[in-house]
């Protein structure tokens, strides 16, 4: 407490609570910028206490304990039911804010799918007027009323003419015959791919129609199998597995 | 804090379920003071009954002998621990010994029953620094009779001086004016009781 002498005495006093007025507000004021002088103001008030001991007298009475036992059990209580309340305001406030959540989210998934829909009837309807120019395509080519011109050069007789329209990757293949010559009784043509490698394999049987005209469309044909050329041979009615010679016409791809 | 206490300390925590309830009476009873107020965090009221077997004498002999009133006395040593049940929380060792600091508590509050005023001095804001350990009935008897001892040691008047401040509350002006004595030797007779008790506890 050196330099602060003149701060010892009032210090103790404001330990106890005794100092009042300007003395107490001075001393206040000094204390905020005096650690040391903090430091024995806490010091006093540990002192200060040790005074409670030495206060003498009988022990409290019992009512003294159970009045206060009973007040701590009825807090204990009022404790444990303050839980339920804050719970049935807790459950409705989270079952709301669930239902919020969850409206959220459906809406979203909503949402989602909608649009989701809106694509796949688009791309429907895409796909269907593909389907339907597909289908006008394959009818005009079909058509028993359809009227097929083959053109050749002037003044040449009519020839026997196939065309093969043949995709490897869909194994997809469409055969357009005309002016194809009548066939014996019990016969028919054979259409035959010419793999790059292997066997001639069998691409569907037809039968020309009185002008000559046939199709075959889309025939059972293994996958992806490249193509070198395309022939024709007479076979029995039920078709054969190889061919049987002569091929009556050919053709490679261009 | 002593040794002992340490190692009650150390037992009650080893033994201890996993929230802070005490189970056992003799582990209650060994149980630190610090322990005991972590059981009341978890509503623990036997804990509860153990400080208060504790501490409450302390706290009833103070707020008599300033108060005067067996039924005043017993309205602060309820008000005091119930404080204590609501927020245990509020002591830590950093306040200096329990029984102490309750004892402080006690003698504020009754003091500002004394004078009919509000609560003037929040129990947050009071810190001892007491060392005496005062968990045991023994070491509370030893502190206790030591204090006794200095103040019988002391000056009548100074004594006087000093009880008039701690136990009345009154200020050394009220003090100076009741004994007729000069302000400056009231406020050095309080200095020097302080100290005398400081000394005794720190030998």
């Amino acid at each position: 407490m050196s330099g602060h002498e003149q701060f010892a005495d009032d210090l103790a006093l404001l330990a106890l609570g005794a100092l009042q007025g300007d003395e107490r507000k001075a001393l206040e004021k000094h204390l905020e910028g005096c650690a040391s002088c903090r430091l024995e103001l806490e010091h006093l008030r540990g002192d200060m206490a040790l005074l409670a001991l030495s206060a003498t007298g009988p022990a409290p009475p019992q009512r003294a304990k159970d009045r206060l036992m009973k007040a701590v059990a009825k807090e204990s209580r009022a404790r444990a039911t303050v839980k339920p309340r804050y719970l049935r305001w807790l459950v409705p406030w989270f079952a709301a804010s669930a239902f919020v959540l969850l409206a959220a989210f459906f809406w979203r998934q909503s949402d989602s799918l909608a649009q989701r829909v809106a694509e796949l009837q688009s791309e429907s309807a895409q796909q269907l007027a593909q389907l339907e120019k597909a289908r006008e395509v394959v009818a005009t080519l079909t058509s028993e009323d359809a009227l097929r011109v083959t053109l050749v050069a002037a003044q040449a007789p009519p020839q026997p003419q196939g065309k093969a329209i043949y995709v490897r990757d869909r194994s997809s293949l469409i055969f357009l015959a005309s002016n194809m010559p009548a066939l014996p009784p019990q016969k028919t043509y054979e259409l035959w791919l010419i793999p790059v490698t292997g066997n001639p394999i069998p691409a569907g049987v037809f039968k020309p129609d009185a002008r000559g005209s046939a199709t075959v469309i889309e025939p059972p044909l293994p996958a992806g199998v490249p193509a070198k050329a395309f022939a024709i041979t007479v076979e029995p009615e039920q078709g054969s597995a190889a061919p049987t010679m002569p091929i009556v016409m050919s053709g490679a791809g261009e | 804090m002593g040794l002992g206490q340490s190692a009650r300390g150390l037992v009650f925590v080893l033994l201890k379920g996993r929230d802070n309830r005490l189970s056992g009476a003799d582990l209650k009873a060994g149980a630190t003071d610090v322990s005991l107020l972590g059981a009341m965090k978890s509503g623990d009221q036997s804990a509860m009954a153990l400080l208060y077997d504790r501490y409450s004498s302390i706290v009833y002999a103070v707020a008599l002998r300033v108060l005067s009133d067996t039924g005043a006395a017993e309205d602060v040593l309820q008000e005091v621990f119930m404080q204590l049940w609501r927020n245990p929380g509020v002591y830590d060792s950093s306040r200096g010994n329990l029984g102490a600091w309750l004892g402080v508590i006690a003698r504020n509050r009754a003091i500002d029953n004394l004078r009919k005023r509000r609560p003037e001095t929040d129990i947050a804001d009071v810190v001892v620094s007491v060392e005496p350990d005062m968990a045991g009935e023994a070491e509370r008897g030893r502190a206790m009779e030591k204090v006794r001892v200095v103040l019988a040691s002391m000056p009548t008047a100074q004594r006087s001086a000093l009880e008039m401040a701690y136990f009345e509350g009154l200020t050394h002006t009220e003090i100076a004016a009741k004994t007729g004595e000069p302000l400056g030797t009231i406020k050095t007779r309080i200095r020097a009781g302080l100290q005398a008790l400081r000394k005794a506890f720190a030998s």
